[in-house]
This record gives C-alpha cells, sequence and structure tokens, in this order.
C-alpha cells in the first residue's frame, strides 16, 4: 500500500484513522474529505469530479 | 445482494490436478460443463449436454479425444463438433455442442464462460507462488450452498476471524486494527490492508511457523473481481521489519488464495490455497495448515450456508448496516455489479 497522499491516476484510498472512527478519503485527484461511514465516504469518492456533491 | 453472473470474465474451474483422463462435471456460472484433459496434455471444456437429447457427456465414456455420448454414441471431438451420429453418414450440421475456452496457468484450470471472442488469457490474474520454487501449497475446495456474493463479503472483511475463527487465525488484534482501502479503478483490484503491531500469534501460525511470542502480522488483500482473492500474510517476531533492501527473510509469507465460482445462483465452489515459503518440506506443517485451513474454511461454509437462506427468505427491500470494516467489501460490490451489467 503506499501512502494516503499519492495521486495515482485511478486509484480511490480510504483510511481509517486510527485511534478514531474516522473514514478518511482520498480521491485520485488529491481532494480529501473525513466521513463517519462507509457508504458516505464512497459516495463522495464516486462523485469525483463534482466533490463538493457528496 | 448481488446474484447476478459477470459472464464475460474468466474463472477458476478446477485444479490442474482435478482434470485427468477421466470425464468430470462441474457446474459454472450455471453451465453443466464436462472437462477432461487429452492425450497430449490439453484441458478441455464441453457442455455437458448431447445436442441430441441432452444426455449428460460427462456420463459417457472417451475414445481416444472424443467423447462418444453415452445415450445414442453421437461422438464429439475436443472442439465440440460432432464427427458421428448413429445410423447415418450425414452429420446434421448443426451437429456441435459449445467448447469453452480454457487455459491452464499456476496450477489451476481457467475457463471463460460468456463470448468467447472477447476471452483475453493476458487478463487473467497470476498467482505464480502456487506451483514455484520455494514454496509449498496445500489446497481445498468445498461446495457453499450461497451465493458467492456472500464469500466475497466474508473474505474482503478479515474482522470475522476474530469471532468466527477464535482459536485458530482469530485473535482481538484483527476486529480492532484499522483498516487501509484502495480500489485501482483501471485494473478492478480492490487492497484492503490491515497492519497489526505487537499482536497475539494465532495457533495457526504459532504451530506452523514456530515464532513464539508476540508477532507484527501483516493482512495484505488484493482482490481481482470477479473471482480471484489473495491475502498476503506476513508473520514476524515483533519489531522486526524487512531490511532496506527489501530482504525480509526473518519473516513468515504465507499466500492465502481463494478461488470464487459461482456454481449457480446460489452455491458457490469454494476454492482455497495455502502457499507459504517456510518448512517447504515438513510434510507435518502441511497436513497442520491443510486440517486447519478448511476447518476455518467449514466454519465459513456453515455460517454462509445459514445466510443464505436467511437472505432467500427475507422481505424485499430489507435495509443492512454497513460500518467501518465493510469498506472493502462494499467496493467489492460495486465492482461485481458493474462486471454482471457489463456482460
Amino acid at each position: 500500500m503506499t501512502s494516503p497522499a499519492t495521486t495515482d491516476a485511478t486509484v480511490y484510498r480510504v483510511v481509517w484513522q486510527p485511534g478514531s472512527d474516522t473514514l478518511v478519503g482520498v480521491c485520485h485527484c488529491g481532494a480529501e474529505r473525513d466521513a463517519d461511514d462507509p457508504i458516505e465516504v464512497w459516495q463522495w469518492l464516486l462523485s469525483h469530479p463534482d466533490h463538493d456533491q457528496p | 445482494m448481488t446474484t447476478a453472473f459477470a459472464r464475460n470474465q474468466w474463472y477458476v474451474a478446477a485444479y490442474s490436478q482435478e482434470v485427468g483422463e477421466d470425464l468430470m462435471a462441474r457446474t459454472i456460472c450455471g453451465e453443466p460443463i464436462v472437462f477432461y484433459r487429452t492425450g497430449d496434455g490439453q484441458a478441455v471444456g464441453l457442455a455437458d449436454r448431447c445436442v441430441h437429447r441432452r444426455y449428460p457427456l460427462s456420463l459417457s465414456h472417451r475414445d481416444g479425444d472424443r467423447i462418444v455420448c453415452g445415450y445414442h454414441g453421437f461422438t464429439y471431438e475436443p472442439t465440440g463438433a460432432c464427427v458421428y451420429v448413429p445410423g447415418q453418414t450425414r452429420v446434421p450440421r448443426t451437429a456441435r455442442v459449445p467448447s469453452y475456452p480454457i487455459v491452464e496457468q499456476d496450477s489451476l484450470v481457467w475457463i471463460w464462460i460468456g463470448d468467447a471472442a472477447k476471452a483475453d488469457a493476458t487478463r487473467i490474474p497470476r498467482v505464480p507462488y502456487l506451483a514455484a520454487e520455494g514454496w509449498t501449497t496445500v489446497r481445498g475446495m468445498e461446495p457453499l450452498a450461497a451465493r458467492y456474493s456472500l464469500l466475497v463479503d466474508n473474505l474482503l472483511d478479515l474482522s470475522h476471524e476474530t469471532y468466527l475463527h477464535g482459536g485458530y487465525i482469530g485473535t482481538p488484534e484483527v476486529a480492532e486494527t484499522p483498516i487501509t482501502t484502495e480500489v485501482d479503478e483501471e485494473a478492478g483490484i480492490v487492497r484492503v490492508s490491515r497492519r497489526m503491531k505487537d499482536a497475539e500469534c494465532p495457533p495457526f501460525y504459532a504451530k506452523s511457523t514456530g515464532i513464539t511470542g508476540r508477532i507484527d502480522r501483516w493482512q495484505d488483500i488484493e482482490y481481482y473481481p470477479p473471482c480471484l482473492y489473495t491475502l498476503h500474510s506476513r508473520i514476524a517476531p515483533t519489531g522486526v521489519e524487512p531490511g532496506p533492501d527489501g530482504d525480509d527473510s526473518r519473516a513468515a509469507h504465507a499466500e492465502i488464495v481463494y478461488a470464487i465460482t459461482p456454481e449457480t445462483e446460489s452455491s458457490t465452489h469454494d476454492f482455497w490455497m495455502v502457499a507459504r515459503d517456510f518448512a517447504v518440506d515438513d510434510e507435518e506443517v502441511s497436513r497442520f495448515l491443510a486440517e486447519s485451513n478448511r476447518t476455518v474454511v467449514l466454519q465459513d461454509v456453515v455460517a454462509l450456508n445459514a445466510l443464505e437462506k436467511v437472505i432467500a427468505t427475507e422481505p424485499d427491500g430489507y435495509q443492512e448496516l454497513s460500518i467501518n470494516i465493510d469498506t472493502g467489501g462494499l467496493a467489492a460490490r460495486r465492482i461485481l455489479k458493474r462486471l454482471a451489467e457489463a456482460s
């Protein structure tokens, strides 16, 4: 696995923050967002490039 | 729940060692198929239904590389072409059974169920350690009376090991350790990584590796939908890291491989393999790992068979709940749905 900061062409990444319940979605475009559950994080990631509309 | 098959895909139909002189029947994605190996060693897969009156060719017999139908003698080449029918010289033009593209590599027999013109062998994921020098593999196959997507869910979320497989591969740390999930959209691969530090060593690895005390345990999943699942498992005394040159000889490595092949909409061929780079010549370790892993697989089989019954009888629209541990499983479901729709 590569680091969360990568911007590989087509890779979506979800990092579960150690010590918390927070999931961090990292899009291949470099956008990031915290989420409370996996449904929410995938909806946000797959809305690329419209990341302002989760 | 996903039950539709992705047809234009490669599936593991059998282990190489299963396909030989005898005719072997196996249903893949709802299609009954007869498998055998020709005199020059080629694995063959034909529709298991004589074109005449549907008699199963797997209940018939061979004449060299041909199959002679056990009902009326229709005789088929490995290509599926019929070359003989009883009592007349003219073989009808439509007398043929479908022959499926087959590729044999890494000790696995892969079959393409969909449009043969689209079968591209370079898209088959590789698992070279199953048949490589320096590795030893134990394997088996268990029939699962549940839809294949339940096994995908199960394998993408290993936190269930703590509760379903305690005493074998489950320890408290598995369920407690956060995961990182990646989806490579272009390659169509789901990766789920769980790296445990200073963890309890489960009996499965303590007895097989001889490593005593606390361990660092890595579980790096790569799932190639729809069929192939690999779990790269690394076990090392806690604090032992791979060297800067990549040398990791102080750790033990096991490659846990599953081939998840739908039989019907509600049953699955659950192929399981454990390849290891430690104690490779130790037959006692092989026996232990084979027995232990089969026990673990059967624990899953019992659980998933029960789940299938629950799902098959539940009212439409049941709303399940997903939490952080399901991040990888949800990604896999989305890709499976996409593949099924594309087929």
